[in-house]
């Protein structure tokens, strides 16, 4: 038993020094002053230079501004869209296309970026052609194709937070002569709500992330930050992109631990509140 | 039967930190509940069909026309795009016209070895860097499933904390990794090893995509392994088996599903990748994925890009339709 406590150990170790040296060597080396990212400067370093060099770069703010415009209604769309399709194949049973309903919504999580963005690039072109819109590609065209993409993600997301409760208090508030409508607000959105939540923050960060499928739809106008950062990085390493991964990884990091403790406490209290529920009951 | 739903309430450890952190892989942790009739249907509300019907539509037209546009304009007349490019074949009458443009582009697909090496390629990559996800993500996935609920929830928080930051950057890192003057061949030259070339090989587009993946190859092993009855176990080493010939007979079997799920989830997506091959590989073999961008952007041959794409998806036909195959498996074992 004690070796394959090593065993295990040793498999930790190294699958996480493989996830996360090369974060931290982002991390590490955006404080470094040497324009050489790999030449660590001893003298000088640790600088926030490449952080000022970086919020000097009106380029990257402003795709960062149209990347965080397009995540946000990305994110609102997908969670609208995504409920309603998760609410309709965890609740609504057996219904004429449902078969096809659940395909499209799985398809797009394997399917290849640029199938997608291609597909999608071709439907704006048929479209403008024939009704005139979308005039040209832009802000629209790309918040299109990332609601799409990313509303399966929602979908799943709800699909399977649902299948987690059983619908004995939708059917009691029914059976009690609540309307659907109803029903859906004061029970079924509170219990679902982390999980769109997370739908919410799943999409924005899908849409944030997208490189490809925004090649495909975008216009010369609109360019986001993953189309900047791609076409920096396709020259060579730059020390500020550095800075601006370290950026994202502290935002996130922090997100994700703060949600981390939000959650286990709003599950704890539902589970407490249900215990509490059932004893007032027996 | 109080106690039953307060039972259900208590769900796996990984929902302690967050309901849906991400879609895919909690379709494979919460395995869906099989379809019932729901009061909301018996109802028969007025809204019913309007619920349905806004994502329905929304899919349909952003999700099955686009494709059904991608077939007809990989078989079409070339006029129907907009930019400009050569007809493949020239008019000679309109019977002969039509019959040899339609199939032109994939004639020209299977006779120009490019696409075909291409394809061969892509699959191969895609092969190789599964099998290392799996060699990598097998003993992680054991010992996350091994070890204490709430060092469980750590793990798997630490293994999702890089889905969320840029995808982008994280195979960007790899760069200053693996250049020939890079931080691993520095490391290795403290001991005189060195220089290597890993950059713009095959070997970094390998590290690249297994980097990227390994979370897609661990949540559905964990979320299997973590389910084993290790009184099997037990009950093998009393009956005398070692541990290497227990795990053999016993934990790799049942842990079939979660490979052959993990795997479809890396081997998928890795096959049209673009980003990876584009930053880390080499420009001489290309992977589907940027042959398809190229002949599009760069060529601006867009029937030409469509069959390629149709191709791409006929290549991927049978995993999808495999992944799918054990997802309603998965279905028909939650019913029982």
């Amino acid at each position: 038993m004690k070796s394959k406590t090593w065993f295990r150990n040793l498999a930790l170790l190294v699958g996480f020094a493989f996830l996360y040296i090369p974060i931290l060597s982002m991390v590490v080396y955006s404080f470094n002053n040497s324009r050489l990212v790999t030449v660590w400067d001893t003298a000088d370093s640790p600088t926030l230079k490449w952080y000022r060099v970086l919020f000097s770069n009106e380029q990257i703010l402003s795709a960062a501004w149209l990347s965080i415009q397009v995540a946000a209604v990305t994110a609102t769309g997908a969670v609208i869209l995504g409920t309603l399709a998760g609410l309709v194949l965890a609740r609504f049973g057996p219904f004429k296309g449902r078969t096809l309903l659940s395909a499209m919504t799985t398809a797009p999580l394997v399917m290849p970026e640029v199938i997608t963005g291609l597909s999608l690039l071709l439907l704006f072109v048929s479209l403008e052609q024939l009704i005139g819109w979308p005039q040209g590609r832009g802000f629209a065209t790309i918040a299109i194709a990332h609601i799409t993409f990313s509303m399966a993600y929602v979908t799943v997301v709800v699909q399977s937070r649902l299948a987690t409760f059983d619908d004995s208090l939708e059917e009691a508030a029914l059976d009690l002569g609540a309307r659907p409508a109803k029903v859906f607000f004061r029970i079924t959105l509170p219990l679902i709500l982390p999980a769109i939540l997370s739908g919410w923050l799943l999409a924005f960060t899908l849409s944030w992330d997208d490189l490809v499928i925004s090649q495909f739809v975008a216009g010369p106008g609109s360019t986001t930050l993953p189309m900047v950062v791609f076409s920096k990085v396709r020259l060579g390493v730059s020390p500020d992109i550095n800075a601006l991964a370290t950026i994202m990884v502290t935002i996130v990091g922090i997100g994700v631990v703060l949600s981390a403790f939000y959650m286990r406490r709003q599950e704890r209290r539902l589970a407490l509140e249900m215990q509490l529920a059932k004893a007032e009951k027996a | 039967m109080a106690r039953s739903q307060i039972r259900q309430t208590q769900q796996p450890p990984i929902d302690a930190w967050g309901a849906g952190r991400l879609g895919l892989i909690f379709s494979l942790l919460y395995r869906f509940g099989p379809p019932r009739w729901s009061q909301y249907v018996r109802k028969n509300w007025a809204g019913q069909r309007l619920v349905i019907g806004i994502p329905y539509l929304w899919l349909i037209l952003f999700f099955a026309v686009p494709f059904i546009i991608v077939l007809k304009l990989s078989f079409s007349e070339v006029r129907l795009a907009m930019p400009p490019f050569a007809p493949l074949i020239e008019k000679v009458s309109d019977a002969a016209y039509a019959l040899n443009v339609n199939l032109g582009n994939y004639l020209f697909l299977l006779s120009d070895t490019l696409y075909v090496n291409s394809y061969l390629y892509s699959v191969k990559v895609a092969a190789v860097s599964t099998v290392f996800c799996l060699l990598i993500g097998y003993p992680m996935s054991y010992a996350i499933a091994r070890s204490t609920p709430t060092m469980r929830n750590i793990w798997l928080m630490l293994i999702i904390l890089p889905f969320w930051t840029s995808f982008l950057l994280r195979v960007y890192a790899w760069v200053g990794l693996l250049k020939t003057d890079g931080l691993i061949n520095q490391f290795l030259g403290m001991f005189g090893l060195g220089p290597f070339t890993m950059m713009y090989t095959d070997f970094a587009v390998y590290i690249g995509i297994v980097y990227s993946y390994l979370p897609f190859m661990i949540l559905p092993l964990y979320s299997n392994l973590e389910k084993h009855d290790l009184t099997l176990l037990e009950a093998s080493a009393d009956l005398g088996a070692g541990p290497v010939k227990s795990f053999l007979r016993i934990t790799l079997p049942l842990s079939m599903p979660g490979i052959i799920a993990g795997s479809l989830l890396v081997f998928i997506p890795a096959v049209g990748e673009y980003v990876i091959p584009s930053l880390l590989g080499s420009s001489d073999q290309l992977m589907i994925g940027r042959v398809l961008s190229d002949e599009f952007f760069a060529n601006r041959d867009w029937p030409v890009a469509s069959a390629v794409s149709i191709a791409m998806l006929l290549l991927l036909v049978v995993p999808i339709v495999l992944f799918q195959r054990y997802q309603n498996q998965e279905l028909a074992g939650a019913r029982k």
